[in-house]
């Protein structure tokens, strides 16, 4: 689990620990019943209180992003729950910027870029349709 | 029983209303502290704060001349024995005898220790690469750092007490220094109390944080709480101003013409209105760093008794 603390930008060192992962489980990178690393484990590594890091995942497990299993460690939870859909819409607002940005600059109108999003999703949809019905008739 | 009593309860250090001159100078001014078990209590200040000569008085080496100080429940200097065996404590000087190689260090350390634990000894010599027929006063200053160190842990002292260890060296003994100090509160129930300029250090380990000032103590408190009660407020104004405008609980301004920066401490949302009500606008908001509060606490503490003297 790539996590990364800093004191330079104030904020509260749990709570950088707590969106770190959340984004990697809202990016995937932590699957759900994936292990965090252990509380000991990860204090010594990014040297900083394990009341620290113990912090952090009480919010998680709070959130419903982790659940604990006994003495057995802390896992990401296997159902996704409405706050990881927040953080996906969180990730995909930040791409979508850079859309609107360029489609300003390209001089391509709100509406075109709209109607140019659903052509997109109809071409990607009825393509692994078709490789569906292509590799059903070789299979015959 | 009363004993018994003292052995429980939540304060390993207790300091209270401690004074202590040297000549006619002020180190130390009726400072009382609490240092609650099992956790990380960082000591900040300037050099010449008081830090030093505080953390002397809690290892028994100076007498309060006023005031008390109780650790574990008993005085250090009367029951030297019944406290320093179980503190272990590293300081910047680190006066270790120069003339032992590592390993005579060790065995003569382990005699004064019944709780020494060899293996745990050994282990840390290797981490630290620390050849035992090595005279001490030929290690450089980081492996004599890691010597001192050494001999603080090996017998996993209920508290360990750490004096400015990281003051002038590397970053990777202080890494080391870290790493000690987070496996030493990773123990239940173990406190350690360190002192250091480095605010960045201190606010990545320390749950607990008490700032000396010209031997006063400028504040204390659960790093959350500090953390959750100091903001860094930006404020556009409608016109440019020379000086800022007086809002209460603001530590210290920084800025010019329009837009000026405040470090406050207090409830966030009366702070808004309150600068909103000097008809500016709040146009961005961030937790301050450890450094930016004491810069601020330091500093507004500082103008406050120049105003009255």
């Amino acid at each position: 689990m790539q996590i990364h603390v800093s004191t330079n930008d104030g904020s509260p060192i749990y709570l950088q620990i707590v969106n770190q992962v959340k984004y990697l489980i809202a990016a995937g990178r932590l699957q759900p019943n994936d292990e965090l690393p252990p509380i000991r484990v990860l204090a010594e590594r990014l040297l900083i209180n394990p009341n620290t890091v113990a912090r952090a995942y009480r919010e998680l497990e709070t959130a419903g992003l982790v659940t604990k299993r006994g003495t057995a460690g802390t896992y990401v939870s296997a159902t996704r729950t409405p706050l990881v859909k927040q953080q996906r819409l969180k990730i995909l607002s930040a791409r979508i910027d850079v859309l609107l940005a360029e489609a300003a600059q390209l001089d391509v109108s709100h509406d075109e870029l709209l109607a140019l999003v659903a052509d997109r999703q109809r071409i990607l949809k009825s393509e692994p349709a078709a490789a569906n019905r292509n590799s059903g008739a070789t299979s015959q | 029983m009363i004993a018994q009593n003292l052995e429980n309860s939540e304060s390993v250090i207790e300091i209270e209303r401690v004074t202590r001159a040297f000549g006619k100078k002020m180190a130390l001014g009726e400072i009382s502290l609490s240092v609650p078990r099992g956790v990380v209590f960082g000591l900040v200040g300037a050099n010449g704060a008081g830090k030093t000569t505080l953390i002397r008085h809690v290892l028994g080496l100076l007498k309060a001349q006023q005031g008390s100080v109780r650790v574990f429940g008993r005085d250090p200097v009367a029951d030297p024995v019944g406290v320093l065996s179980r503190v272990g404590c590293l300081s910047e000087e680190n006066d270790l005898p120069g003339w032992m190689r590592v390993g005579e260090l060790m065995r003569y350390t382990q005699a004064f220790y019944p709780g020494w634990d060899e293996t745990y000894a050994e282990e840390l010599r290797r981490a630290f690469a620390l050849d035992p027929s090595v005279r001490v006063k030929h290690l450089s200053k980081g492996q004599r750092a890691r010597a001192g160190l050494l001999i603080a842990l090996a017998y996993r002292p209920e508290l360990l007490v750490l004096d400015e260890p990281s003051s002038g060296l590397d970053p990777i003994v202080r890494r080391d220094i870290l790493g000690a100090i987070v496996r030493t509160i990773a123990d239940e129930g173990r406190t350690v109390l360190f002192s250091s300029h480095l605010l960045d250090e201190v606010e990545r380990v320390s749950d607990h944080v008490a700032m000396l000032d010209q031997g006063r103590l400028a504040f204390a408190g659960a790093m959350d709480d500090i953390k959750q009660t100091h903001h860094r407020l930006t404020l556009v104004f409608a016109e440019a101003r020379r000086e800022p405008p007086a809002l209460q609980g603001v530590l210290a301004w920084e800025g010019a013409g329009r837009q000026w920066t405040a470090l406050v401490s207090g409830r966030l949302a009366e702070l808004r209105v309150a600068a909103i009500g000097q008809g500016a606008q709040v146009v961005d908001e961030r937790p301050p760093s450890l450094d930016e509060i004491f810069v601020a606490q330091v500093g507004a503490i500082r103008t406050t008794a120049e105003e009255v003297s």
